[in-house]
């Protein structure tokens, strides 16, 4: 089967990959670039484990093929902190220990993040409804529900 | 251990050690890892239930380009019977051994009975539909009342059930049999004024974790190989790997990757030896992950069960005599958690007369593994569910129920033992001066509560502290970090040690460079693992003293350890200043080497634990939907050394207890296949679904452990199904004996009690 050559632009930086057709762009972030810290819980679009931002909006990485993001721009997990400082959503995951085992916190991480792009001071009930998406078995949300709050706080620049 | 020690860093709630790589992605989980020239492996799974494997036929599948190896029952060796110890499932070698990869039958929907290692996924993908099999077709035998039938179609017969009065005579779906009694329970029900008994079903659940199963292995030419993979236990999976294969211990390493969650289920091994004999057989390193498909069919579950209670009691609420017929689903192979079920039930009470009868029953579903407090929430639920309905009829508070008949030190426990210290009555004062206690109802609302128990494990653990040149400790142990137990690792060795928590890092080290330990299992860890640390830390502390009075010049006995630094002890004449940590690590070489404390042990006295657990919820009449509204969660930690973490423990499994309570189920159809086998089917509560979920420590401190530590990790999915059940009932006036409490049945119910 031949490749087909993409171009994309992940976490800022120009990128090009050989990948099959029906490859998801799941499977080459993780196979092909080694981006590993987006995950797969299933693979059928319902456990938000593989959330990325394409363009600015939220997707499951495992639904899109990875031939689409040909002249797109990608955020991952791995683009949310730039340099030696973790982003608020990231800081406020640990200080409100809203991890467990961890395996679901970058698909949280970057879904909170596209939440708070957009409703800087999100209701509790939007921040579940828009969390819907992804599943932590760990849990029960309610520390990752209060960790959005208080990042949305910081973002606004309240003191929390 | 001394309750009134004055702690500088226990009960605080630091930021985790392996925190940042968890949120930045960094993290290595087991899908994560990779070997150059590594091939791609995966499993073909029957298509049936029930069947013998007549032939399989792989001539096609070897000529695809880029297939290497190619794998069925023949290329395992036979592995005979022995009971598997030590981890948290019940279970047989030889069992395990068809169960990772079948031989002459197949005994689920998805069943591994071939593999295949090729260069892409997708060449192995080809490969599998090449292989060709043919299958006689036997019935599938799906549920306990068809497992148990007098004529019932037999999954393995060469079956005999164990443990019964008399021997059994034929083969039988049955495996085993359990029984225990304490006093007489006719004459017990005789002195009831109020006899009451239900039947209770709940159904085959899933662990649920997000990781799915996962491991890449490589084996040289010499029999030397390597595992890595996402497991509770890489020393279990070294031992259940060399048995399965028939290979050396000492051969096999395993490397432990983050995981994913486990639940109990990454207790066992299922891909390991499949990926080794593919590594084998093709010379290069193989990878198997499992789909999430996979996982619902081929891995976990939790048991089914039909349970049986019987409670008489007295009008004041004294129970008199309590019988308990509980029958448990174990899947293709023998080995469900009905023991602990059954030791369970009445754990929380004080009766005079008892009789707790436990059935493990063959079905053909996925062999069942462990989940969290493995067979209590079932039998519990059961049991809180009639205590439930007692409280009712006797017209008294379930809270002033629960305590006139509860439980405390000096109280001997039904399946045995007396209790040390417990905190059950705590917790039901606690809860009953709760303000959610009290908190106003509305129309087609209604609350519930229920009592929760896990003894908790100790088991074997060892653990290394050593100091390094500044001072700084690395912790060396070998117990999987499932939920932030590495921060629980390096408060106890700060504590102990008197540093700074920053200036500790832990290291889970793999089955080469940790000593032996136990699984993550049995809410063990920072029992005993926890213990393993605080006694390396206190050889550490030895050694220092021994160091500092050999500098000083005088009787290492004069010796004090005060807040990081060694001193000499108040009456002691020596003009000498104290000696820090650095300071004696960096003189290390000049005073007999670095600095290694060490610990092995096998903890005995784990705490047991109990739970109150209160839930709000509203049924809608139209719908039969159930919202959760309010959840309180109020638990026995003895002493909580990272508060966040173990408030994290009672929320999450609070999640899960509500979700087997409400949604959790497998759907099978006639044939026995899974009809849900996906997260949007099975469906598992999300954030929209749960409302915050309030805690309560309770820490009544364990005896037997240093900082008073019981296990937390259990406890928590206990109690919930029933508080929810008890909440639905009180909200509906109906009691509705079968789980889950799924829309359908609620407004089936709803419905029959109108006509």
């Amino acid at each position: 089967m031949s490749k087909t050559r993409v171009e994309t632009k992940i976490n800022g930086e120009q990128m090009e990959f050989l990948c099959e057709p029906q490859q998801s762009m799941l499977d080459v972030l993780r196979d092909t670039l080694g981006l590993t810290g987006t995950k797969e819980g299933c693979a059928t679009g319902d456990c938000g484990a593989c959330s990325v931002m394409l363009d600015g909006r939220l997707i499951c990485s495992c639904l899109m093929l990875a031939v689409e993001s040909n002249g797109r721009q990608l955020t991952t997990i791995e683009g949310i902190s730039r340099g030696e400082t973790l982003h608020p959503i990231q800081q406020k995951f640990l200080q409100h220990a809203a991890l467990q085992c961890g395996i679901c916190t970058p698909g949280f991480v970057v879904a909170a993040k596209a939440l708070l792009d957009e409703n800087p001071n999100p209701t509790e009930e939007e921040i579940r409804y828009h969390l819907a998406g992804n599943l932590c078995r760990c849990t029960g949300y309610d520390k990752i529900i209060r960790a959005v709050q208080d990042a949305a706080q910081t973002l606004r620049g309240e003191a929390s | 251990m001394s309750e009134a020690r004055d702690y500088k860093v226990i009960g605080t709630r630091v930021v985790r050690p392996d925190g940042v790589d968890k949120v930045t992605g960094r993290a290595n989980f087991g899908a994560d890892f990779s070997l150059p020239g590594m091939l791609y492996g995966k499993v073909l799974r029957s298509p049936h239930a029930h069947a013998r494997i007549k032939k399989i036929d792989t001539a096609a599948a070897a000529k695809i380009e880029g297939v290497y190896a190619i794998v069925t029952g023949a290329d395992f060796p036979k592995v005979g019977h022995e009971e598997i110890t030590g981890g948290e499932g019940a279970g047989d070698f030889a069992d395990l051994a068809t169960n990772v990869m079948a031989r002459d039958k197949v005994v689920y929907h998805g069943h591994a009975v071939a593999a295949v290692a090729a260069q892409t996924s997708a060449i192995a993908d080809a490969a599998l539909a090449a292989i060709k099999i043919d299958y006689e077709r036997l019935a599938p035998v799906m549920d306990l009342d068809t497992a148990m039938a007098d004529n019932a179609t037999l999954i393995d017969e060469r079956l005999f059930t164990a443990g019964l009065p008399e021997k059994a005579t034929k083969p039988s779906n049955v495996a085993a049999y359990m029984e225990f009694k304490r006093g007489d329970i006719a004459q017990g029900f005789a002195e009831a004024d109020v006899v009451v008994e239900g039947t209770y079903r709940t159904p085959t659940v899933h662990q649920g974790y997000i990781e799915p199963h996962a491991c890449v292995a490589s084996i040289n030419q010499g029999g030397q190989a390597t595992i890595w993979c996402c497991t509770q236990g890489h020393f279990d999976v070294r031992s259940m790997t060399s048995k399965v294969l028939g290979m050396n211990v000492a051969d096999i390493r395993v490397i432990p990757s983050e995981i994913g969650g486990g639940f109990g289920g990454k207790t066992t091994i299922y891909l390991e030896p499949v990926a080794m004999v593919l590594s084998k057989k093709s010379g290069r390193p193989v990878k198997i992950t499992m789909t999430r498909d996979e996982v619902f069919r081929a891995s976990g579950p939790a048991s089914a069960t039909k349970c049986k209670i019987k409670i008489g009691a007295k009008k004041d609420g004294t129970f008199t005599a309590m019988s308990a017929w509980l029958a448990y689903e174990a899947g293709g192979y023998k080995g469900s958690s009905m023991a602990p079920g059954a030791m369970c039930v009445f754990a929380p009470y004080v009766v005079p007369h008892f009789l707790i009868q436990g059935y493990d029953v063959l079905v053909n579903k996925p062999k069942v593994a462990a989940y969290r407090a493995p067979g209590a929430p079932q039998s519990m639920y059961a049991c809180e569910s009639l205590i439930d309905d007692l409280a009712r009829q006797l017209k008294i508070d379930p809270i002033d129920l629960r305590l006139k008949n509860a439980v405390s030190a000096g109280s001997q426990a039904a399946y045995g033992p007396k209790y040390n210290a417990v905190g059950f009555k705590e917790c039901l004062e606690a809860a009953k001066k709760h303000p959610n206690y009290t908190k106003k109802l509305g129309p087609n609302e209604g609350r519930g509560l229920a009592a929760g128990f896990w003894f908790n494990a100790g088991m074997q653990s060892s653990a290394e502290v050593h100091i390094n040149e500044n001072g700084t400790v690395t912790v060396v142990e070998g117990s999987p970090d499932i939920g932030g137990s590495r921060a629980s690792m390096a408060l106890m060795a700060a504590e102990e040690l008197g540093v700074p928590y920053e200036r500790v890092r832990v290291v889970v080290a793999d089955t080469e460079n940790a000593g032996y330990n136990n699984v993550t299992g049995g809410s063990r860890v920072t029992f005993a693992t926890g213990m393993a640390v605080i006694q390396a830390a206190g050889d550490i502390i030895t050694q220092c003293k021994q160091r500092a009075a050999a500098t000083w010049g005088i009787e290492a006995d004069l010796v004090d350890w005060k807040d990081g630094q060694a001193i000499p002890k108040p009456g002691v004449n020596a003009d000498v200043k104290p000696l820090t940590l650095a300071q004696i690590a960096a003189n290390s070489g000049r005073t007999g080497g670095p600095l290694l404390g060490r610990a092995s042990l096998n903890a005995r006295g784990a705490g047991p634990g109990f739970s109150i657990n209160m839930a709000d919820v509203r049924v809608d009449p139209e719908t039969g939907k159930v919202d959760v509204l309010r959840f309180t969660a109020i638990q026995d930690a003895g002493k909580a050394i990272h508060p966040a973490y173990v408030e994290g423990q009672m929320q999450g499994g609070a999640a899960q207890g509500i979700g087997w309570a409400l949604n959790e189920e497998y759907i099978y159809d006639s044939n026995g296949v899974m009809q849900n086998a996906g997260f949007l089917d099975y469906r598992m509560p999300v954030a929209s679904d749960l409302p915050m979920i309030d805690t309560q420590i309770i820490e009544v401190p364990n005896p037997s452990h240093p900082y008073g530590v019981r296990g937390v990790g259990e406890v928590p999915i206990v109690a919930p199904l029933a508080a929810v059940a008890n909440a639905v009932r009180a909200a509906t006036g109906i009691r509705i004996p079968d789980l889950p409490l799924s829309p359908p049945r609620v407004l089936a119910a709803l419905e029959a009690a109108k006509a």
